[in-house]
């Protein structure tokens, strides 16, 4: 996995140490003084340019058409019980994947940076995987393996297990697309580390156990915490991969931005981006608590 | 470094909030398992998986069912998709009670996967809930003056239609131009250039009809081939568009079927082909299979309607004009993108 | 930091049921048993990993190549050279590498703007930066088509071409880079710019000599994340582009109409050559990084 992939400002990097300004370091000469001001000012322009053209906007407009006919539409749109109810089954799918892959991307990011074994090109690989398939093709290949005509679809259909078509698949899709994250966090956090602090712990005679707890997990849970709040966000806004494994079935296996689909098919645009809007918010909840932990983060730095 | 110095700060350990939360997420798993029971198959639940357009129709035609005797007490789940993806589903396994599909070759499919009786087609109405006709939607006012197919291969003349590869739908437009070049008496041969000449002025082949009328919508385009039931939907809810009905299109007919032996589920069908149900369906902009229903020129007869069975049938025509190497529109698509390539 | 638990108790004193390799080790005796039991928890953890991982990743993607190979090698061969599969895939990768290289640039530039400049709104905008990547793929296709389609209200239309293709793409890999970059530009140390500049470098020279070579892991990396995105986008290119085959029809959407069709066999094969296209990329920058954080730093 790349070094520095990370999503979110992280503890990280090699030599680089905060700045600091060298005492007695001259003034600059006017002119150069302005033509930096010009450049800075040039290079602002161009960045902030670029964000607005592909950025502002569309939060604008989305913002504008929902609320084109006032805020009542909206209300009621967002409380419709399958609405409600989508929402509420987004919330309950993030819920279970996003703690799944917390879990297992921590021991996945311990394995690939504390673990002694062959093949972890391999497993570097399998994690990163998600990342490279279309989510179409996820949903496609879930319902090769556990649809009613896939490799274990008589097996399931023999024990009563309904994966497909029900939430437990939209549950695995969900864990699909977002399961890189976590992983891709916490091992360059791990990696910079290093084992000094575990193996001091493990000769202080702590155990395997114990050293993970007491050591390593809280050295690497802002690693740990960036990658949650990106899983789920990107569990939130799946589509492509819960659309084909759901079966949308109102009220029962409709997400939110199944729903939001749903409207949009139906003319219902104000149902639509009410809904959208939701999911938004949902999702710069999550940035919010990531940008809360960022300052806390660089509070530390400044040590 | 950063690390080695919040090591030697007092860190909370943060063991009894993850245990929690492994707690409550499989306490959540549990209760996900158990309230994803899709409905029951017993009589008093039917789980209706239809394709996306009459959405709207049965958001009246269920509560009428349920006010009637036969359909007092029955609870509905509804599942609305692209006609080919819910049918697929069904094959894979989503519950399914009643299926009501754009084209035959949907039901087909769960025919041969064993979920539909060979004989559901075996009724006075061959299986058939509604009919409609393909027409050619324009802006309000016709500006571009467009009155049938011979429009629209016309120089200037921008056309939308949904792509017939990822929509089956959509292969309803592509035969309704196709067979009206035959009916108005051009050899195949003529008929192919036709269709060849159009594809020259087709600007946008969207995955859906609902996406391809968005784009219209939109601003995209002089001319959307589409059906005639949603035409009227969009009227209704106040688009500036007109609609054309050609002098020769093709009759539209769409299946429903039984999946197994849900007793509602057969009522529910029987009563969306009752007098009472086609009503409704026609006050939807569906034209009913029965006759007697529509008022008097509320469904323009065109003069030259023909099916897809005087084509042939879906099988002959999938494998004649749509089979991804060799089909007929698969070459023209082809042609088209190797000698216009930007 | 508190310090670990249970105290080994000193060599030849007996041990509270120390059952170890001798009485006068029973202090190591216990410690032997928790590190046994500590490895067998770290088999029992590898057993489990290897079983989500096969549920979730390695059987789902060898159901995939089993479908794409289900004809034989020639068929495979015959599906991922079709005309269309083939002006799709080529679509896809080219429209990807246009984009990664407009989101290296870009991506940089903002990056430094954040971390480097102070104007009003900066807070905002920095928390922004990640809505692409969060909102649901199908809600940025109808706002990319409301702002950039005909009744766009900066005048701008260019839905249905393939600028909107890279439109799209750029919208929806916004913040890889400019994520990647930002902490490395937070941590780094400006003293040896600014002893460049009192020697005399031109700030052209201070950026390319000190400053890129630093930022280069970290665009890699952003890069490499933005052309695995980009290569499976599907959501928000359905509805602005138009997928005309052979001129804006992307490869996911060719994928996503063979499936529409039963031609899962040509649906899968596709797919697997777009996702071994994306590896391949991912290994190489992955090797690119490593290569240069041993050989720069």
């Amino acid at each position: 996995m790349p070094e520095s992939a990370s999503l979110g400002a992280h503890p990280g990097g090699r030599v680089l140490r905060r700045e600091h300004r060298p005492a007695g370091r001259p003034a600059p000469r006017p002119g150069v003084a302005r033509a930096a001001r010009a450049r800075k000012l040039g290079v602002r322009t161009v960045a902030l340019g670029y964000l607005a053209l592909l950025l502002l906007a569309p939060v604008a407009m989305i913002f504008y058409r929902t609320f084109e006919h006032g805020v009542a539409p909206v209300w009621d749109a967002v409380t419709a019980p399958n609405a409600v109810h989508a929402f509420w089954l987004s919330i309950e799918i993030v819920a279970i994947a996003v703690p799944l892959n917390t879990a297992f991307g921590i021991g996945m990011a311990l394995l690939l940076e504390r673990g002694k074994f062959k093949g972890k090109a391999l497993l570097g690989m399998l994690i990163d995987l998600p990342f490279a398939i279309s989510p179409v093709v996820v949903g496609l290949a879930l319902i090769l393996v556990y649809g009613q005509t896939g490799w274990f679809g008589d097996w399931l259909a023999g024990h009563g297990i309904q994966v497909i078509f029900s939430v437990p698949g939209m549950v695995i899709a969900t864990a699909v697309v977002s399961l890189p994250f976590v992983a891709r966090e916490t091992a360059p956090v791990l990696r910079e580390l290093g084992t000094d602090a575990e193996q001091a712990a493990a000769t202080l005679g702590a155990s395997t156990w114990q050293t993970f707890w007491r050591v390593t997990l809280p050295a690497i849970r802002w690693g740990v915490v960036y990658g949650v709040v990106l899983s789920t966000a990107r569990a939130l806004g799946e589509f492509g991969a819960v659309s084909i494994v759901s079966g949308r079935v109102e009220g029962q296996t409709q997400t939110l931005p199944l729903y939001v689909q749903d409207r949009f098919e139906n003319f219902d645009i104000t149902g639509a981006y009410a809904s959208a809007i939701v999911l938004a918010l949902l999702a710069l909840g999550t940035l919010v608590a990531m940008n809360l932990l960022t300052r806390r983060t660089r509070r530390q730095t400044a040590v | 470094m950063f690390i080695m110095s919040s090591m030697k700060k007092v860190v909370m350990s943060i063991r009894t909030p993850v245990i929690a939360l492994i707690l409550v997420a499989t306490a959540l798993g549990l209760a996900a398992c158990g309230s994803s029971s899709s409905g029951s198959s017993g009589s008093g639940h039917v789980t209706l998986v239809a394709y996306s357009t009459p959405q709207g129709a049965y958001a009246k035609l269920i509560p009428a069912f349920t006010a009637t005797p036969e359909g007092k007490g029955v609870s509905f789940s509804q599942s609305y998709g692209p006609s080919g993806e819910q049918s697929r589903s069904v094959a894979n396994g989503l519950h399914a009670d009643a299926v009501n599909f754009s084209l035959e070759p949907d039901v087909e499919r769960l025919v041969k996967a064993g979920l539909v009786q060979p004989s559901w087609n075996q009724n006075a109405t061959h299986g058939f809930v509604t009919e409609s006709v393909a027409v050619i939607i324009v802006r309000k006012g016709n500006p571009k003056h467009i009155t049938g197919w011979s429009d629209l291969v016309k120089p200037g003349v921008q056309v939308l239609t949904p792509n017939p590869f990822t929509s089956g739908s959509a292969r309803w437009n592509i035969m309704a131009a196709y067979g009206a070049q035959l009916k108005e008496g051009k050899s195949p041969a003529e008929a192919e250039a036709y269709l060849k000449a159009m594809f020259k002025n087709v600007v946008s082949q969207d995955s859906s009809a609902r996406n391809a009328l968005q784009t219209f919508l939109a601003g995209r385009g002089d001319a959307l081939i589409d059906y005639e039931d949603e035409a009227i939907a969009d009227q209704k809810k106040g688009s500036p568009i007109e609609y054309v009905i050609p002098a020769h299109t093709i009759l539209i007919q769409n299946p429903i079927a039984v999946v197994g032996s849900n007793a509602s589920a057969s009522k529910f069908v029987s009563y969306l082909l009752s007098p009472a149900g086609q009503k409704i369906w026609a006050s939807e902009g569906y034209r009913p299979v029965i006759p007697g229903v529509a008022a008097p020129g509320q469904f323009p007869t065109p003069k030259g309607v023909f099916t897809i069975d005087t084509l042939g049938g879906w099988k002959a025509v999938n494998k004649q004009f749509f089979e991804p190497e060799t089909g007929i529109v698969t070459k023209i698509e082809q042609s088209l993108g190797v000698s216009t390539s930007k | 930091m508190s310090a670990p638990a249970p105290t080994p108790a000193p060599l030849g004193a007996s041990s509270a049921g120390g059952v170890g390799p001798s009485a006068s080790a029973g202090g190591f005796g216990r410690h032997w048993r928790e590190r046994a039991g500590g490895q067998a928890a770290g088999v029992l953890g590898k057993g489990l990993i290897g079983i989500y991982l096969s549920v979730l990743v390695l059987l789902p993607v060898a159901a995939l190549l089993a479908k794409a190979g289900s004809g034989g090698l020639d068929a495979f061969w015959r599906e991922v050279t079709s005309p269309e599969a083939q002006a799709a895939i080529k679509l896809t990768l080219v429209m990807s590498v246009i984009v990664v290289v407009v989101n290296a640039v870009f991506g940089t530039l903002i990056a430094w703007v954040l971390v480097r400049d102070e104007f009003p709104g900066k807070r905002v905008v920095n928390a922004l930066i990640d809505l692409p990547f969060a909102l649901p793929t199908i809600v940025a296709g109808v706002v990319l088509l409301a702002l950039y389609g005909k009744g766009s209200p900066m005048g701008i239309n260019v839905a249905f071409t393939r600028a909107s293709i890279a439109l799209a793409l750029l919208f929806v890999t916004l913040p890889f880079v400019v994520r990647s970059v930002q902490p490395v530009l937070i941590e780094l140390d400006r003293s040896m710019e600014e002893a460049a500049a009192s020697l005399g470098a031109g700030p052209w020279t201070v950026l390319r000599r000190i400053v890129l070579p630093t930022l280069t892991p970290a665009i890699v990396s952003g890069v490499a994340l933005s052309f695995a995105r980009a290569v499976g986008e599907f959501g928000s290119l359905v509805l602005i582009t138009g997928n005309l085959p052979f001129k804006t029809e992307v490869g996911s959407v060719y994928v996503f109409g063979q499936i529409q069709n039963d031609s899962l066999p040509a649906a899968a094969a596709v797919s697997v050559v777009l996702l071994v296209a994306a590896l391949v990329v991912l290994g190489a920058l992955t090797l690119v990084s490593r290569w240069r954080s041993r050989h720069v730093l």
